[in-house]
């Protein structure tokens, strides 16, 4: 319960780092996530069932089991099965594929709310499926979800002070090898909560941002 | 209007017996109809009549269960293949046909996160594949005749609904297609809105488009059409040249709709 200003300060250079290895994660696998998002929703509401019931099953899979239990089945587990994979791809491959999961489901709902005019308009145009989900209900479907995907990169940014666990060096991690060298907790880890703050502010500003905006138009 | 199957190739459109359900409820009870280049045929009726519906089969976007429709002397929809089962044509092909068939919805359906000039263009640009500078002489050309030079880079939430739908006339319009459909184009409107759409529509006439409207303006009906046609439950009831329909209607359920709607004056409400 003591705070102390120099052992805050010495702390500072590893816990910059530290957020740096957290941010670049976060960064990725939102752009990632978002990807997924985009060819999940669409599958999901597919005609063709392969791909609407693979994309309910990845959804399920991902929404059910707890995202530390399939990072350390991905680093400890998968070796066993003779798979090996360097501790950043894991942490990519599942903040990528749980943030893709939610995002494929807030996709579909915007889908289904564009109405059903505009793809009957557009086909009447002579455009194909496709074309008409790219270019007039996508774009506009997207416009209308970006709260809620803001919202789950927020929930992202936390959730890679999990990859903690498989030897990466992010924020939690550095001000946890802080603490060990310096003996004191309160201070490093009192680092780590405001950076990790700062880090997620932008988005809850950007969150309700777009909530008036939307709610204005 | 025999529908000779030889002539049926000068004909923008012609449909064969067209039966189509949704379930269990049977809502085209085996239509005919062919329609001549520079044709206005009118069709009015009752609601759920299945006007909307028969417009939806001419482009298939409604698929039909038994008959044919010919556009341009070509089936759309359902082809024969061999065995004499049909099948439904690929989605390439279908697609090829719709370009030629212009529709336009009671709600406008523009896109709205697309100014009036890309909604206009788009698909000419991404379907026909013309140059963008192309298509936007094109889109220019059409805005003018609808009477909204000058909107192109508003964006559609910016206008009134009686400039929304001619701006939708425009898109479909710059399509350049063989024949335009309207469905109840003008019910949504105000009703200080509907003859600005209106004017379009008969300019349109005038330079010989074919077009198939389904209306509740009688007016236009009288004086724009060269054909009326009353559909009720499904069916074609009578069909005729608009002023002897309207002042001598011949069946019992066309006087009874005339009769309804002169006592609701102009109020012509109808849920699409
Ligand atoms: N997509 C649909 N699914 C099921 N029933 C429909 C659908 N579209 C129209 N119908 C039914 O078909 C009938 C005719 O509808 P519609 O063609 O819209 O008539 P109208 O345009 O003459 O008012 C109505 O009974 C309506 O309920
Ligand atoms: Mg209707």
């Amino acid at each position: 319960m003591d705070f102390q200003l120099d052992i805050f300060l010495a702390a500072l250079p590893s816990l910059l780092r530290g957020a740096k290895v957290s941010a670049g994660l976060a960064l990725v696998s939102i752009l990632l996530g978002f990807v997924i998002g985009i060819i999940g929703g669409v599958c999901r509401i597919s005609r063709n069932p392969v791909l609407r019931y693979g994309a309910l099953g990845y959804v399920t899979v991902m929404r059910c089991v707890p995202l530390l239990v399939t990072l350390m089945f991905l680093y400890y587990g998968l070796p066993s099965a003779g798979i090996l994979l360097e501790p950043y791809t894991v942490a990519i491959l599942a903040l990528s594929a749980v943030n893709g999961a939610y995002v494929t489901e807030i996709i579909r709902a915007g889908i289904l709310s564009i109405d059903l005019g505009q793809m009957r308009a557009a086909r009447s145009l002579g455009m194909s499926y496709s074309q008409a989900m790219r270019r007039i209900i996508l774009p506009q479907a997207v416009r209308r979800v970006l709260p809620p995907i803001t919202n789950e990169s927020l929930t992202l940014v936390k959730n890679t002070a999990l990859v903690s666990t498989i030897t990466i060096s992010d924020l939690l991690r550095s001000g946890l090898e802080v603490m060990t060298w310096k003996a004191n907790t309160f201070s490093p880890f009192a680092g780590v909560a405001l950076i990790y703050i700062l880090m997620t502010l932008p988005l809850v500003w950007l969150n309700s941002a777009l909530e008036t905006r939307y709610r204005i138009r | 209007m025999t529908g000779a199957l030889a002539s049926s190739a000068d004909m923008p459109v012609v449909i064969r017996r067209l039966w189509k359900s949704f379930g269990s409820n049977e809502v085209l009870k085996g239509i005919s109809l062919s329609v001549e280049r520079g044709e206005v045929v009118a069709i009015i009726g009752p609601s759920g009549s299945g006007k909307s519906t028969l417009l939806q089969c001419i482009n298939f976007m409604e698929p039909f269960d038994e008959g044919d429709v010919l556009i341009d002397g070509r089936p759309i929809g359902l082809i024969h293949s061999t065995g004499g089962i049909r099948r439904r044509m690929s989605e390439r092909d279908l697609n090829k046909l719709r370009r030629e068939i212009g529709i336009v919805f009671q709600q406008y359906n523009l896109f709205p996160h697309l100014t009036v000039l890309a909604n206009i263009i788009e698909a000419p640009v991404h379907v026909l594949g013309l140059p963008r500078a192309e298509a936007i002489e094109r889109a220019r050309f059409q805005l003018r005749k609808v009477g909204l030079h000058g909107k192109e880079d508003a964006f559609p939430g910016e206008l009134s609904g009686g400039q929304q739908q001619r701006v939708a006339i425009a898109r479909a319009l710059a399509m350049q297609p063989k024949v335009m459909l309207f469905d109840e184009v003008t019910s949504a409107l105000d009703p200080e809105l509907v003859g600005e759409v209106l004017a379009s529509m008969r300019l349109l006439a005038e330079e010989g488009m074919t077009m198939i409207v389904v209306t509740h303006e009688m007016a236009f009906a009288r004086e724009v059409a060269d054909r009326v046609i009353f559909m009720d439950g499904g069916m074609i009831v009578e069909s005729g040249d608009p002023r002897e329909f309207f002042s001598n209607p011949q069946h019992e359920r066309s006087k009874a709709f005339l009769k309804r709607l002169l006592s609701h004056g102009d109020d012509t409400q109808d849920a699409a």
